[in-house]
């Protein structure tokens, strides 16, 4: 538990009279993928954005790498090693492939306020930015308009802009979402390589990749967190069964 | 092929921003000189803005403020060292000036600490709110003009003899026309410099998408507060030379119609592009030269223009005539 890079305590926000998240309890230990879901409105993408710093909290704690992370902003946590992607998409769609991770690299350099050397001769932001290209493996479309790339393509540039961040934590929101099966059957296996990197707390909606790939899972219904466990436990919970796996698992 | 057909076009439009005033030498026309002049400084001013309108896309509807500042302390500095009257004596001499290098200094400091401050309230707001804002605190400096009698109020303040430049007969026109280019040729590499540096891929950045700047750890207020302040400098620069150029400086400077105008060069010629405020600004002194001599609505052929730029032709002149703008 105090390993644990990532860790909330009786983390709860009201919208009105709807609980989006209520007294959630979860923690990211390293080397892990830590799947959460739960069925549509669960408040998944809440929580995402609450531990990203995008929405306070009304109550609770977040720790982060051993620091209350509570009073920072979403800039602070971000540069604190706390990387996101988003449900859908969201990219700079003017600028290359190329120049959207070489933001997220300009970021990590620390040095943002630079007035005159021209940053696309820059090879300290060009190479590890190409570098995570290759990764995703869209070296081939750095030089294209983030607009004109397909679905597909743009969920693996979001990939590597959070990997450009070199974070300590991965926060993935549904990183398959629109993804054909080819698709999502490579991101599956480019994950499960990248916990070895940094720990990931994953949301996804599809089962067959979850499965494959946590090894923790912890299950959101209405806000609150009715099972943790792995995937064999997660399985065989009767609570999990009725409230969103159904009868089909 | 686009870049390249942008390259041509500001080609024409920069040689044709220097040649015209020499021909106009030539023939004995002072007055196309001036107007030349006048383009430049217009351009200037609509470069500064075109930093945060075209590149931060934020809509800033109080540039006049910048404007006027800077032909402000043209006519302030100016008056002080013409009639003899030192600014303060105590605990200090300060003393006017008709030196323009020290006029633009002063003007450069007073319109980036008013920028600093209008930009730290104003970069808290967006879209229409911003523009709201912006146009309320130039109006604020507006009316403070027109009511401050020390330096002439509402009638504006005369500049005798204009302020001097080492080693140029700034009262020959030409001469004049040959310092206003070069200013605005500075602010512009400056400006084409900014935009590919680190900074402007941030700023540009920030336009596009403020959620994902935040997500990757950078603030994007901080780089639209920078942004906005150099931009205000710019413009407050052209101002300087505005005041100079006319000899006179008045409240109207300050005004929101200056703000529309300054704005009007910018999406005329091409929100965004480096020769965008060029472009407009000659586009719209030819429009007034032309139309304005022979038709007192002149401004309505104009606001027919500006309409069928906003709705069909987004890039502007330039955009017209090269093409859409590939990613930066």
């Amino acid at each position: 538990m105090s390993d644990a890079i990532l860790s909330l305590s009786d983390v709860t926000k009201q919208f009105g009279s709807l609980l989006a998240s209520d007294s959630v309890t979860l923690d990211l230990r390293p080397g892990e993928i830590h799947a959460l879901i739960g069925p549509n409105g669960a408040g998944k993408s809440t929580l995402i954005k609450q531990i990203a710093g995008e929405i306070k909290s009304d109550r609770g704690d977040i720790h982060f790498n051993g620091q209350n992370i509570n009073a920072l902003d979403a800039v602070a946590r971000s540069r604190m090693g706390l990387a996101r992607t988003f449900q859908v998409s969201s990219l700079m769609p003017e600028f290359s492939v190329l120049q959207n991770v070489m933001l997220a690299r300009q970021s990590v350099s620390g040095k943002v306020f630079r007035f005159f050397k021209p940053v696309l001769g820059d090879k300290s932001l060009v190479d590890p930015a190409m570098a995570q290209l290759e990764r995703v493996g869209l070296a081939d479309r750095a030089q294209m308009r983030a607009a004109d790339i397909s679905h597909g393509e743009r969920r693996q540039l979001e990939m590597a802009v959070a990997l450009a961040l070199e974070p300590k934590a991965f926060l993935l929101d549904e990183p398959m979402a629109g993804m054909g099966p080819e698709g999502s059957k490579r991101l599956t296996g480019f994950l499960d390589g990248l916990r070895g990197q940094a720990p990931i707390l994953l949301v996804e909606h599809d089962m067959d990749a979850v499965f494959a790939l946590a090894d923790r899972i912890s299950v959101l219904v209405y806000g609150r967190i009715i099972a943790t466990g792995t995937v064999d436990e997660i399985r065989g919970n009767d609570d999990v069964k009725r409230a969103y796996l159904g009868e089909e698992a | 092929m686009t870049m390249n057909r942008e390259f041509l076009i500001n080609s024409i439009l920069a040689i044709a921003l220097i040649t015209v005033p020499l021909i106009a030498l030539g023939m004995d026309e002072p007055f196309i000189i001036t107007l030349a002049t006048k383009v430049a400084i217009f351009a200037m001013a609509g470069v500064g803005l075109n930093l945060v309108l075209g590149y931060g896309g934020l809509v800033s509807f109080g540039h006049a403020a910048f404007f006027g500042i800077g032909g402000y302390a043209a006519g302030i500095l100016a008056s002080h060292a013409l009639n003899y009257e030192p600014i303060m004596e105590s605990p200090f001499l300060i003393e006017g000036t008709t030196q323009m290098i020290i006029i633009w200094i002063v003007a450069l400091i007073v319109s980036a600490l008013v920028a600093l401050l209008i930009g730290a309230i104003t970069l808290r707001t967006s879209g229409v709110y911003f523009i709201m804002i912006t146009l309320a605190f130039a109006q604020m400096i507006y009316y403070f003009a027109i009511s401050w009698p020390a330096y002439g109020g509402e009638d504006g303040l005369s500049i005798y003899v204009r302020n001097g430049f080492p080693g140029i007969n700034t009262l020959d026109p030409i001469s004049f026309f040959a310092l206003c280019a070069v200013m605005l040729a500075i602010a512009m590499v400056f400006s084409a410099v900014l935009i590919r540096s680190r900074f402007g891929l941030a700023l540009q950045g920030a336009r596009q998408n403020a959620q994902r700047m935040t997500a990757v750890g950078i603030a994007p207020f901080r780089i639209r507060l920078v942004a906005f302040v150099i931009s205000a400098m710019i413009t407050a620069l052209a101002g300087a030379l505005y005041a100079d150029l006319n000899r006179f400086v008045s409240p109207t400077m300050l005004s929101w119609h200056m703000s529309g105008e300054i704005m009007v060069f910018v999406i005329l010629g091409g929100v965004g592009r480096l020769f965008g405020p060029l472009a407009g600004a000659a586009l719209y002194i030819i429009l007034e030269h032309l139309l304005g001599g022979v038709w007192e609505f002149w401004q309505l052929p104009l606001g027919v223009l500006l309409l069928l730029v906003v709705l069909f032709a987004r890039g502007g002149l330039v955009g017209v005539l090269a093409g859409e703008r590939k990613h930066v």
